[in-house]
C-alpha cells in the first residue's frame, strides 16, 4: 500500500495508529493475568486490617511513594541493606501498588519490625529529632488527626469488589477492628489476631483516640513481615 | 445558517447548565469536604462558560486578516496564555520543591505545603497543565493551517480549552489537598479523570472534523504525530484509571488492578505520557514550526513516514524499563530493555528530520534566537533519547534506578526538549496570532535562551553526579565485605549537588519570567523594540507582503 493512501485518509491513518500501539501493552500485560508463576505460591499473605489498611491510604494521600519505594530488588547490595528480594505475592492486595521510582528516602518494603513503635512516632512527627541528616518533612498533624472508625467499611467493601479476599466477617467487624488493633491484651484484639494473623497490636502513639499516626504505624509496621521465607522456594514451583 | 448557530448556542449553555447543575449537586449533597469544593469549581467554570456562549462573545464573525479561510483562533489564543502562566506556576512549584530538598525546613510543617504533595501538583502542572496548553494551542494552529479549513464545531473547540483548564484546577487544587490516586502522573482522581475523557473525545472529534473538511489532499506529517498522541493518550488514560470510587459522593477509589500487574499498567502508561504526550505531539510542534520558522522544507519525507510509525509502535513497549530487577517476570522486563534500546533508532530518525531541515539555513542559529531555542531543543531531544535506551540496559538501570540520574534525565528532557520548543512555538505563535509585525523584544529571547539553557546545565549536570554518586554509594562494600555507607550517609552528600540544581531551576523560573514579559508586551501591541532584528517570518502572515 502507498503511504500516500494513509496520507489523504484521516480514519485510516487513526485506525493504524490504534492497531498500532496497542499490540505492545497487549503483549506485555494481558499474559501477567494468566500465566501463573507471575505471582509467587507462598504462605503467611492476608488482607490488610483496616486499620493498615487506613493508614495506606494515608501513605498515599501524603505522596509517601514519591521518595520510598517498596521493592527490595534482586540485587546484592539491596538484600544485604534491607532484607530478601521482595516478591510479586506480597504485592498481590495492594490497589494501587507502591513500589515506587525514587529513594529520596530508603526503601520500606521490609520496614516492619526495624524500628520501635515510639522511633516511628518520634520520626513522623519530626525526623530530625531522631535522625539529624534527615530532609523528610514533619508529618506533626498524622496525631492530632483522629480517625473516623466508620470509614473503613466502605472502603473495604470496595476493596473486596476489585478483588481482596475480606470476608463479610471482616467488613463487618471493621470499626471494632480499628479500635481493637490500638488495645492491647483485649478481648477484641484477640479476634482481630484470629482475623488477621501476624498484625501489630499496641497503642501506637500513646493517645487515647485512633488516630492517623497510629494507622500509619500499624501500616509501616506490618511491611514485609507477612510471607515466611522459611517455608519460600524460590527453585520449585516458583521459578521464574 | 443563523438558525444553525443559535441551535448550536443554545445547546451549549445547555450543556454549561448540565454541568453546572452536577457541581451544585456535589457541593449540596456530598460529605466529602474535597468533592464540596470541587463541585463548587465545576459549577463557577460552567457558567462562566455559559456567560460567555450567550451574548456570543468569543465566535470572530469576521475573517482572520490576510487569509481566505475564517481561522478559529480565539481558543488558540487562550491556550497560548495559559500554557504562559501554567508553566510559570509549575516551574516555580518545582523550584521550591527542589529546595525544600536541600532545606526541608521549607515544608513549612503544614499538609498543603509538604513535598509529597506538592511534587504531583509540579509535575501535573508542568506535563498537563504548561504542556497540554502548548499542544491544544499548537495543535489547532497545525491543523487549521495546513488544512486551510477552520476549526470543525462553534463552540467545540472552545470546550477543549476550558474544559481542559478546568481539569486541570481540580486535579491541581486536589493534590494539595491530598485527593490522590497514587499512581505516579496519573494522581488525578475517578471524577476528574471522567471529566478529562469527555474534554479528549471532543479534543479528538474536533480535531478530526477539521482533518475531514481540509482542502489539501494529503495530511500533513505534523498532524500524524497529533493524531497518534491524541488517541494513544485516550488509550492510556482509559485503561491505566479503572478505578472504583468507595461511593458516587466521595473522592476516595481504589484501582482495578494490584500489584504486579498494578505496575506493570502504570508504566506501560507512565512511559507513554512520556513518548506520546511529551515526545510524539511536541514531534508534531517540530514539524511545522521548525520548517516554517527556517523557511525551509522538512529534510527528508521517507524519513518522516519510517521514524513515525517505528518510533509509536515501538515506544509502547518500553515501560517495563521502569521495573528492572523488581517482581515483574524477566521476560517483560526483557522486552522492554530490547525496545527501549531499539527505540534510540526512530528517536535520532526525528532528531536528524528535525536538525537537517536547518539545512543551507544554518546561519539562522546565530541571528535568530528563536530558531535556536528550537534546534537546541531539538539536540536535548537527541541527549536524552541516547540517555534514555543507555538507561534502560538493566546493568546500567541497577545503578541509576531509584537515584536522582533519573531525574536528571527527566529534565534534559523536559527542560531541554518540550520546554524549549514550547518556547520557541510560543514566541512564533504570539506575533502570528495577535497580528503583529514582530515580537516586543527579540534581545529579551535571547536572554531568556541563556537563562535557561545555564540553567538546565546546571540542573542536569549536578543531578548526573548525586545520582551516579549515590548509586555507586548505595553499593559500595569495605574492604570486609560490610556496606560501607547507611542510607542516611548518601542522603547528607547529595546536598550541595541539591543546591546546585536548584539555583538551575531557579535560573529557569526567571526565564519563564522573561518570556511572560515579552508576549504580555507583544500581546499589548507595544512597538516592538528591535522588529528590524527580527526576521520577516516573525511578523504575522498578513503584515510580511508589506515588510519586504
Amino acid at each position: 500500500m502507498n503511504h500516500g493512501t494513509i496520507e489523504r485518509n484521516s480514519i485510516l491513518l487513526l485506525v493504524l495508529c490504534l492497531v498500532v500501539v496497542s499490540i505492545g501493552g497487549l503483549v506485555q500485560i494481558a499474559p501477567l493475568y494468566w500465566i501463573d508463576s507471575t505471582i509467587e505460591k507462598v504462605q503467611g499473605m492476608r488482607p490488610y486490617t483496616p486499620l493498615e489498611q487506613a493508614g495506606r491510604d494515608v501513605y498515599i494521600r501524603e505522596g509517601c511513594y514519591l521518595c520510598h519505594s517498596q521493592m527490595v530488588r534482586t540485587l546484592r547490595d539491596e538484600v544485604e541493606r534491607y532484607g530478601h528480594y521482595s516478591l510479586a505475592a506480597e504485592s498481590m492486595y495492594d490497589h494501587p501498588f507502591q513500589w515506587g521510582s525514587k529513594r529520596t528516602g530508603p526503601d520500606l518494603a521490609r520496614v516492619g519490625g526495624k524500628y520501635s513503635d515510639k522511633w516511628h512516632v518520634e520520626h513522623l512527627n519530626n525526623p530530625r529529632a531522631v535522625v539529624p541528616e534527615s530532609i523528610m518533612p514533619s508529618y506533626s498533624w498524622l496525631g492530632q488527626t483522629p480517625l473516623d472508625l466508620s470509614m473503613m467499611e466502605p472502603r473495604m467493601k470496595t476493596l473486596a469488589t476489585v478483588g481482596v479476599p475480606y470476608t463479610d466477617d471482616m467488613i463487618a467487624n471493621a470499626a471494632a477492628d480499628m479500635k481493637a488493633q490500638v488495645s492491647p491484651d483485649s478481648k477484641e484484639a484477640k479476634a482481630l489476631l484470629a482475623r488477621y494473623p501476624k498484625a501489630k497490636v499496641a497503642n501506637f502513639d500513646g493517645s487515647d483516640e485512633v488516630t492517623e499516626l497510629d494507622a500509619v504505624v500499624a501500616y509501616l509496621q506490618m511491611l514485609g513481615t507477612l510471607v515466611d521465607f522459611a517455608k519460600f522456594d524460590a527453585s520449585g514451583p516458583n521459578l521464574r | 445558517m443563523a438558525e444553525r448557530r443559535t441551535f448550536t448556542d443554545v445547546l451549549t449553555v445547555l450543556v454549561a447548565v448540565a454541568f453546572a447543575a452536577v457541581g451544585l449537586m456535589y457541593l449540596v449533597l456530598s460529605p466529602d469536604p474535597v468533592m464540596k469544593f470541587h463541585g463548587t469549581v465545576l459549577a463557577l467554570s460552567a457558567i462562566i462558560a455559559a456567560l460567555f456562549v450567550l451574548p456570543n462573545k468569543l465566535v470572530q464573525p469576521f475573517s482572520t486578516p490576510g487569509s481566505d479561510v475564517d481561522y478559529c483562533d480565539g481558543p488558540i489564543k487562550f491556550a497560548t496564555i495559559a500554557a504562559v502562566f501554567w508553566g510559570i506556576a509549575g516551574f516555580i512549584v518545582g523550584d521550591l520543591i527542589a529546595w525544600q530538598l536541600a532545606f526541608p525546613a521549607l515544608n513549612l510543617d503544614l499538609p498543603w505545603t509538604s513535598f509529597g504533595r506538592l511534587r504531583p501538583l509540579h509535575t501535573s502542572a508542568v506535563i498537563f497543565a504548561f504542556g497540554g496548553n502548548v499542544l491544544l494551542a499548537t495543535s489547532f494552529y497545525v491543523v487549521q493551517r495546513t488544512s486551510h479549513a477552520r476549526l470543525a464545531g462553534r463552540w467545540a473547540p472552545w470546550f477543549v480549552v476550558w474544559g481542559y483548564n478546568t481539569f486541570i484546577v481540580i486535579a491541581g487544587t486536589g493534590y494539595l489537598l491530598g485527593v490522590t490516586e497514587g499512581k505516579e502522573y496519573a494522581e488525578p482522581e475517578w471524577y476528574a479523570d471522567l471529566f478529562l475523557t469527555i474534554v479528549w473525545v471532543v479534543y479528538l472529534l474536533v480535531f478530526l472534523g477539521t482533518l475531514m473538511r481540509r482542502r489539501e489532499p494529503h495530511i500533513y506529517v505534523a498532524n500524524w504525530f497529533y493524531i497518534a498522541f491524541i488517541v494513544t493518550v485516550a488509550m492510556l488514560h482509559l485503561v491505566n484509571n479503572v478505578t472504583l470510587p468507595v461511593s458516587l459522593l466521595e473522592s476516595k477509589s481504589y484501582i482495578a488492578y494490584s500489584g504486579v500487574q498494578d505496575a506493570m499498567t502504570q508504566w506501560w502508561y507512565g512511559h507513554n505520557a512520556v513518548g506520546f504526550f511529551l515526545t510524539a505531539a511536541f514531534l508534531g510542534i517540530m514539524y511545522y514550526f521548525v520548517p516554517k520558522r527556517a523557511e525551509r522544507p522538512v529534510y527528508s519525507y521517507k524519513l518522516s513516514i519510517v521514524h513515525f510509525w517505528t518510533l509509536i509502535f515501538l515506544y509502547i513497549w518500553a515501560g517495563p524499563h521502569h521495573l528492572h530487577y523488581t517482581a515483574l517476570p524477566d521476560w517483560t522486563q526483557t522486552l522492554g530493555m530490547t525496545f527501549s534500546v531499539m527505540l534510540w533508532m526512530p528517536s535520532w530518525g526525528g532528531m536528524i528530520n528535525g536538525l537537517m531541515t536547518l539545512s543551507g539555513a544554518w546561519d539562522k542559529l546565530r541571528t535568530d534566537p528563536v530558531i535556536r531555542l528550537m534546534v537546541v531543543s531539538v539536540a536535548f531531544y537527541g541527549m536524552s533519547t541516547f540517555e534514555g535506551p543507555l538507561m534502560s540496559v538493566k546493568a546500567v538501570n541497577s545503578l541509576s534506578h531509584y537515584t536522582d540520574w533519573t531525574i536528571g534525565h527527566v529534565h534534559s528532557g523536559a527542560l531541554g526538549w518540550v520546554a524549549m520548543i514550547s518556547f520557541g512555538a510560543i514566541y512564533c505563535l504570539v506575533p502570528w496570532l495577535w497580528n503583529r509585525k514582530a515580537l516586543y523584544s527579540i534581545k529579551l529571547v535571547e536572554w531568556h535562551f541563556w537563562t535557561s539553557t545555564i540553567g538546565i546545565v546546571l540542573y542536569i549536570t549536578s543531578m548526573w553526579v548525586s545520582g551516579i554518586m549515590q548509586g555507586l554509594m548505595w553499593r559500595a562494600y569495605d574492604k570486609l565485605g560490610f556496606l560501607s555507607y547507611s542510607f542516611v550517609e548518601t542522603v547528607e552528600a547529595m546536598h550541595p549537588y541539591y543546591i546546585i540544581r536548584a539555583t538551575g531551576g531557579a535560573l529557569f523560573v526567571v526565564g519563564g519570567f522573561i518570556m511572560a514579559y515579552n508576549v504580555w508586551r507583544t500581546i499589548r501591541g507595544d512597538e516592538p523594540v528591535d522588529a528590524h532584528e527580527q526576521p520577516r517570518v516573525a511578523a504575522a502572515p498578513a503584515l510580511r507582503a508589506q515588510m519586504i
